[in-house]
């Protein structure tokens, strides 16, 4: 527990320096990268301080993640074509389903991998085709997250930003910075960068084994900062190359928390209130400590089933020795509340209440910091429904920093909920009933190599209420754009590859439209000035009012789904014992 | 096209930034200032390479410790690293399967091996699988229990055996981290040295 | 109109029980799309009940009282609005009434013939006397009269209409009961004071307020929220009934019934009324709203433009001192100021001739054989008098008289000045009189502050509001009443521009502004203003600019308008958020119940007796819930002035953490009354 505050305590000091700093580079006052940004302006053929109104800066995020997805697309299934591929895999492992859904994945920020990684990807596919959506998936997060900011603080304004110019400098004075720092460190305290193959070697007893090697620290450090998530290795930061010692854990953490945090201070700096962000830091922090605490406690507390074997009930099933209990439930917390999706434990193994956090951090849309960028515009989402709701409780027309909250605004968040609760549900829904013939033409829909599943829930990994689980945390992530997985699922097939691709598409763009919609009608509005009759969203109140929201409206949307997963499984375990 | 341009160029961009320099520059500043955690930070014995001190490894030999059951593969496999994913309500993860043994199997092994008596609780760490399956290391508790045996076949003292745990003994995180442990491999390089 | 404040009048409830029916209407209830499927569901389950009972199924009982209450759900959503409707409607029978038997005399020349009251277009002379009813909305152009308007206002005592000023204009239905007065139509036939009312009681012009509409979207989201939620339950049901081997799916009835319960069936069902009753509440203060946006802005109002007079200070100025200049006696003054005012007919002009009279005795002129020359006030001048015999009698404020003596070659004494200045200090307001070029002295004219205006001011700033007084005072004048008021700021000398000019500006910086007025003049700054309150008595521009009518012409009601405004959003929020929070309890009553044979370990987290009786008191609970807030949605929420964090963390208690806790011990109640009973 003292893991959490401590860390907590870190992500409290580094908001603020971390908020300036971000504030300072979207109001395009850093300079010192001028020498590559200004012709990178020019090759782009654009002003970087051309104003777009919102439907340009949606059109300009679209095509910008449509072309680099297609591209991708390509470069995986052309894999065995590409230089750097000292294993020779080629589109035979990147099938069109796996390529489709992995360039989906990555493109979107969710980093979904449905493949191993050891024994799928070649080192320019994980280094170039896959890496590059690290980048510039999380600078489009970014560039979201300021527009809107930018659109609840301007006045009667016609434009949120320039799509282009903020991707750039998020990409230059931000994420490229703190990842050559940071990527060192990951190499000194043990994680490899090489591009040499793999390393057989004889252990002291004469056995062989082969120790898969890479570039993995420069991917490592955008995969963390960027809350990408795409492990280099199948078992992710579990692997020891990813995450070699605490220290570099700790490390891993502050970075998924490091710039959602930041974009907090940055809100409330360009809005002209800090209060107004450190509210919603308030509230985020509120729901990240009690997750994180609820699902430390329930691993800590373990399966009972384990003391009948005369074993310490503590559930170490798919944790890592040198991260204990508290380690691995802190990261789950963090990087399900993040979007990130890196895991330093398998979710599928903890307690069902353990599981359930995660699970229910991406549920509610993964607001708690959240992914980069994607966190904050989330959580003002969550803003606006509270806003609306309890704000006419103070008898006025609902306002947020002096704009009014009309039915544009609500429809757009609603248009956001919607999305999600049907991608999930939907799919989850679909995935539970859905009975593919285990031969003929239909049955390929389902199959991984010599492997025919049949129906959707042949690829579950446990039987039970746990298995329904495991399926409504594939859809959930994927919709969600976190990554994470309950891995037992099998999600290597036509059907499952396609289905979460989709999700990801939902989840990351019918959130991202309705936002920058918002964003566009709230910088046309005019302010009207704070008075003692306004309500008020930078106090205490509205903190808690901000997170009996977003707990109520996942909650009331999937309680159903949740009670026949994790409560149903919870009571099992614990019952009669 | 004023959009399709920049979104080209902006992807191009990226593949040659994110995608080649700064990989490369990275692994140029690795490779001089720190190769040995740059390659893997492998552990040489003799002048042979016998593994790297972050990957786990299988030790089948009663003369070492054991670290913990893998799902890696066949065990350790460092070129396939996974878990089990099994949940906590699984008959599998429990009761095992033919060929796959569950905690009740594992325990049982475990208690035999190393001679610890039903009345003793055996750490968690000893009997479950870790999420990479690569895991290097095992608590201070589980090497404990397994010292008496591993000074008995190596013919050396118990308190010989305790002196290298002891010495290896790592507690990271200011000690805020839950359970002190020990790396498998080191302990083993030790044991061997013994000899 | 009724005073009565009890809602539940015996006549109002059986024709709301009749109306309530015939709103089930489907293209009625499809307006209201959280009420649509609860309409939806209820046909569905009525399918399954007939077909229970037709196979003979022992799930008859339980799928007939599933169908009755979800009947019932959608009946006691129409009562409310029913009821809400059910006042306005009550009035607008007898408006319509006294609109239908009306006939009118109406003067063509010097004769007079009786023709129907709907036959009257505008510009008709016609002539009433007592017991006549006055036959169309008009302006008295002569002769003075008392008339009974309580058929439009509901206020007995009589009021007085003449000729002239700001108390000519006359309402169509209301009734001379003295005199006799001559008076032009002003409007077309259905177009006319009572027509509007008609259709305003009636709701037949409502149409949803901005701020309903984002209600609604939001209401209809979440009902698609727990559709979606409701309908993916039946395969993961599939799953769990597959993987445990035992068990049920749930039912279509059954789903139905989890549907209707959580869906926002409390808020959805009282919208309307609420929407309806904010109106009401804005009447029975007999004001009358033009619009439901109107009352809606209300609540929003951020500056509160007041009329000093009658708002702030008591009635009218009255003269109290007669303040001579340097070498005048008091006596001449007296009378220059007196002869000024004759042909003032405003209550200050009359006041002086009051004081006059009082102190020197002295008679009034007839000024028409004095062959005098009135000379009125003019908002540019700001000077009246008379002319007579080569004198220029005038009396005004400071420096119109100061311009108006030194413009014809005299000088204004320092003397005068000072007295003038003392009079404004002591907030009350100095007129100077001047005779041609020569200065004779200071009326003072006397302002009294209502009593409480300050504790209310005082208030108004709590909740953020802030009050400015509308003057023509000077700024002495007026900065010394404004503090003993207690007002925020003060428009000195004002004038229709500036008033006009001072909205704008606050309305620049985005706040929104309300106002009373009653002259021509005002119309403009009233038709700028977002809540334009023009009083009865005003002209018809003023009462056409603003977008609510005044029919007490009390000033003062402005600020119980804002708070009606409050309370109606509060009231929609609160119940928005009562009925969220209601939807946990719901979800721990059914969802357990509905899956125990699956898995029984549920039994732990289950609270009521079996899976029938489970299901039926979420439902009961659902329906009777919307009855028991009828009186809630009708009168509003409680309301206090205070500041927004204060009444926020109020009513999220009340609302949101008592709503989450509450439906525990109904649902708990309603079903042991049901196991009791054997119902379920």
């Amino acid at each position: 527990m003292l893991q959490i505050i401590l860390y907590f305590l870190i992500i409290l000091a580094l908001t603020k320096p971390m908020g300036l700093y971000l504030a300072h580079v979207f109001e395009g006052k850093a300079r010192w990268m001028g020498w590559l940004e200004r012709p990178l302006y020019r090759l782009l053929g654009i002003q970087p301080d051309e104003d777009q109104d919102w439907r340009k800066y949606a059109l300009c995020t679209l095509a910008f993640s449509a072309f680099s997805m297609l591209l991708t697309y390509g470069l995986l299934r052309m894999q065995g074509l590409l230089p750097l591929n000292p294993q020779g895999f080629s589109g035979e492992q990147m099938t069109p389903h796996l390529a489709f859904n992995t360039a989906a994945s990555f493109m979107t920020n969710t980093n979904w991998q449905s493949y191993s990684p050891e024994s799928t990807l070649s080192y320019f596919s994980n280094m170039v085709s896959l890496a590059i959506h690290n980048w510039a998936s999380a600078a489009v997060g970014l560039a979201v997250a300021v527009a809107l900011v930018r659109g609840l603080a301007r006045k009667s304004a016609g434009g949120i930003g320039n799509f282009w110019s903020d991707v750039v400098r998020g990409t230059l004075y931000v994420l490229l910075p703190i990842c050559a720092v940071g990527a060192i460190i990951f190499v000194a305290s043990g994680v490899p960068q090489t591009f040499e193959g793999p390393k057989a070697i004889t252990t002291i007893e004469g056995a062989k084994q082969t120790i898969a090697l890479g570039p993995v620290a420069s991917q490592e450090i955008i995969k963390q900062l960027g809350t990408n998530g795409g492990g280099f290795f199948n078992a992710n930061s579990a692997h020891p190359f990813e995450n070699p010692t605490p220290w570099a854990d700790l490390f891993s953490k502050v970075l998924m928390f490091l710039i959602p945090a930041g974009l907090t201070y940055m809100f409330g700096r360009m809005v002209g209130n800090v209060r107004q962000g450190w509210a919603v830091f308030a509230a985020m922090s509120v729901l990240f400590l009690a997750g994180a605490g609820i699902s430390t406690v329930a691993e800590q507390s373990g399966n009972p089933a384990f003391a009948q074997y005369g074993v310490e009930r503590a559930n170490m099933e798919g944790k890592e020795v040198r991260f204990g209990i508290a380690g691995s439930t802190l990261f789950a917390s963090i990087t399900t509340g993040a979007s990130c999706g890196a895991v330093n434990s398998m979710h599928d193994s903890y307690t069902p209440i353990g599981g359930l956090v995660p699970l229910f951090n991406i549920l509610t849309g993964e607001v708690i910091f959240g992914g980069v960028g994607a966190g904050l515009y989330g959580m003002l989402l969550f803003v606006i429904l509270a806003v609306f709701i309890a704000g006419l409780m103070v008898g006025r027309t609902p306002e947020y920093l002096g704009k009014k909250i009309g039915k544009f605004e609500v429809q757009m968040a609603m248009i956001a909920v919607l999305a999600m609760a049907i991608s999930i549900l939907g799919m989850t829904a679909l995935g539970s009933v859905l009975e593919l013939p285990k031969q003929g033409s239909m049955a390929a829909l389902n199959t991984l190599g010599e492997t025919v599943y049949g129906p959707m829930t042949g690829n579950l990994n446990n039987p039970g209420p746990h298995g329904f689980t495991e399926m409504l945390y594939a859809f959930t992530s994927a919709t969600g754009n976190n990554g994470s997985a309950f891995a037992g699922i099998t999600a290597n097939t036509p059907i499952y590859n396609t289905l979460l691709g989709l999700a990801m598409i939902i989840g990351r763009f019918l959130v991202i439209i309705p936002v920058l919609a918002i964003a566009g009608h709230m910088a046309r509005k005019k302010v009207a000035p704070a008075s003692a009759g306004t309500f008020p969203t930078d106090s205490a109140t509205f903190t808690l009012l901000l997170v009996g929201v977003v707990v109520i409206v996942g909650a009331l949307t999937f309680f159903p789904a949740l009670a026949l997963g994790p409560i149903v499984e919870h009571l099992q375990m614990t019952g009669g014992r | 096209m004023k959009i399709i341009r920049p979104a080209i160029v902006l992807t191009l961009f990226f593949v040659l930034v994110t995608g080649f320099a700064f990989p490369y520059l990275i692994t140029g500043i690795a490779q001089t200032a720190f190769r040995h955690q740059a390659n893997g930070s492998m552990v040489t014995v003799g002048g042979k390479v016998v593994g790297s001190e972050l990957i786990g490894q299988s030790f089948e030999s009663s003369k070492f410790f054991h670290p913990r059951p893998s799902a890696a593969g066949s065990g350790y496999d460092a070129n396939n690293s996974s878990g089990t994913n099994l949940g906590p309500t699984n008959p599998k993860l429990l009761e095992g399967e033919k060929d796959f043994d569950g905690i009740k199997q594992l325990a049982a092994k475990y208690r035999e091996l190393n001679g610890v008596g039903a009345d003793v609780v055996l750490p968690v760490d000893a009997v479950t699988r870790s999420s990479s399956g690569l895991d290097p290391h095992i608590t201070v508790d589980n090497a404990r229990l397994q010292a008496a045996r591993v000074a008995k076949e190596n013919g050396v003292s118990r308190a010989e055996i305790d002196r290298l745990i002891r010495e290896l003994t790592e507690t990271p995180l200011f000690g805020l981290g839950e359970k002190p442990y020990v790396n498998v491999l080191r302990l083993n390089e030790r044991v061997a040295g013994l000899r | 109109m009724s005073k009565s404040n009890s809602l539940f009048q015996k006549e109002l409830v059986g024709r709301a029980i009749k109306d309530a029916f015939r709103k089930l209407d489907p293209r009625l209830v499809a307006k209201n799309p959280v009420m649509f499927v609860v309409l939806v569901g209820s046909v569905v389950t009525s399918y399954f009940f007939i077909r229970d009972l037709v196979t003979g199924s022992s799930n008859a009982l339980f799928t007939g009282q599933l169908t009755l209450w979800l009947w019932f759900t959608v009946l006691f959503a129409n009562f409310a609005e029913a009821m809400a409707e059910g006042r306005g409607k009550a009035q607008a029978d007898s408006l319509r009434k006294a609109r239908t038997t009306m006939t009118a005399r109406r003067l063509r020349g010097s004769d007079e013939e009786r023709v129907a009251a709907p036959e009257l277009i505008k510009g008709d002379l016609v002539v009433c006397e007592p017991g006549d009813y006055i036959p169309a909305d008009g302006e008295v152009i002569e002769g003075i009269a008392s008339v009974d308007e309580s058929a439009i206002t509901g206020e007995s005592a009589p009021v007085i209409r003449e000729s002239g000023g700001d108390r000519s204009a006359v309402t169509g239905g209301t009734k001379v009961l003295s005199d006799r007065i001559v008076v032009r139509v002003t409007q077309d036939p259905g177009n006319s004071f009572l027509d509007r009312m008609i259709s305003l009681v009636e709701g037949a012009q409502r149409q949803k307020t901005p701020n309903e509409i984002a209600l609604s979207i939001l209401l209809s989201g979440l009902t698609l929220v727990f559709l979606i939620a409701t309908v993916t339950l039946l395969p993961f049901a599939q799953y769990a009934v597959n993987q445990a081997g035992k068990g049920m799916t749930p039912t279509v009835p059954v789903l139905a019934a989890l549907l209707v319960c959580l869906i926002p069936t409390t808020i959805g069902g009282l919208l309307s009324a609420i929407g309806i009753a904010g109106m009401d509440r804005v009447m029975q203060r007999n004001v009358l709203a033009m619009s439901g946006r109107a009352v809606e802005a209300a609540g929003d109002v951020s500056t509160l433009l007041l009329d000093k007079t009658g708002t702030i200070t008591l009635g009218n100025r009255q003269a109290s001192a007669f303040h001579p200049a340097p070498g005048i006696s008091e006596h001449d003054l007296a009378e220059a100021a007196q002869l000024s005012s004759l042909a003032d007919e405003t209550p200050e002009g009359r006041s002086i001739v009051v004081l006059a009279k009082e102190k020197f005795n002295i008679r009034e002129h007839d000024l028409e054989s004095m062959h005098a020359e009135f000379v009125p006030f003019t908002a540019q001048t700001r000077m009246s008098g008379v002319d007579y015999d080569g004198r220029h009698v005038r009396k005004g404020a400071t420096e119109s008289i100061r311009r108006f003596v030194e413009e014809q070659g005299g000088t204004f004494p320092k003397e005068v000045a000072e007295i003038a200045e003392r009079v404004s200090k002591e907030g009350s307001t100095p007129l100077v009189v001047a005779d041609g070029k020569r200065v004779l002295g200071v009326v003072q004219l006397k302002d009294i502050v209502k009593g409480g205006m300050k504790q209310r001011f005082a208030q108004m700033r709590e909740m953020g509001i802030k009050t400015v007084m509308i003057t023509g005072d000077n700024p002495l004048t007026a900065a010394a009443i404004a503090a003993e008021a207690g007002v925020d700021d003060f428009i000195a000398e004002a004038t229709p521009e500036q008033k006009l000019a001072y909205i704008r500006g606050e309305q620049t910086g985005g706040r929104l502004v309300a106002m009373t007025g009653d002259g021509t003049n005002d119309a403009p700054a009233l038709a700028q203003a977002d809540v334009g309150v023009a009083m009865n008595t005003g002209t018809q521009a003023a009462k056409e600019a603003g977008n609510m009518v005044d029919l007490d012409s009390n000033p003062t009601k402005l600020i119980e308008v804002v708070e009606i405004g409050k309370q109606l959003l509060m009231t929609r929020g609160a119940l928005t958020t009562f009925s969220i929070a209601n939807d946990v309890a719901k979800y721990f009553a059914i969802i357990p119940a509905m899956f125990i044979v699956t898995y029984p370990e549920l039994g732990r987290i289950n609270f009521l007796s079996n899976p029938k009786s489970a299901v039926l008191a979420a439902v009961i609970f659902n329906a009777l819930i919307i009855i028991a807030l009828i009186p809630l949605a009708l009168r509003g929420v409680a309301y206090r002035p205070m500041n927004a964090a204060k009444v926020l963390r109020r009513n999220l208690l009340l609302y949101g953490v008592v709503g989450v806790i509450i439906p525990f011990p109904f649902i708990w109640l309603i079903d042991k009354i049901l196991v009791l009973l054997r119902l379920a």
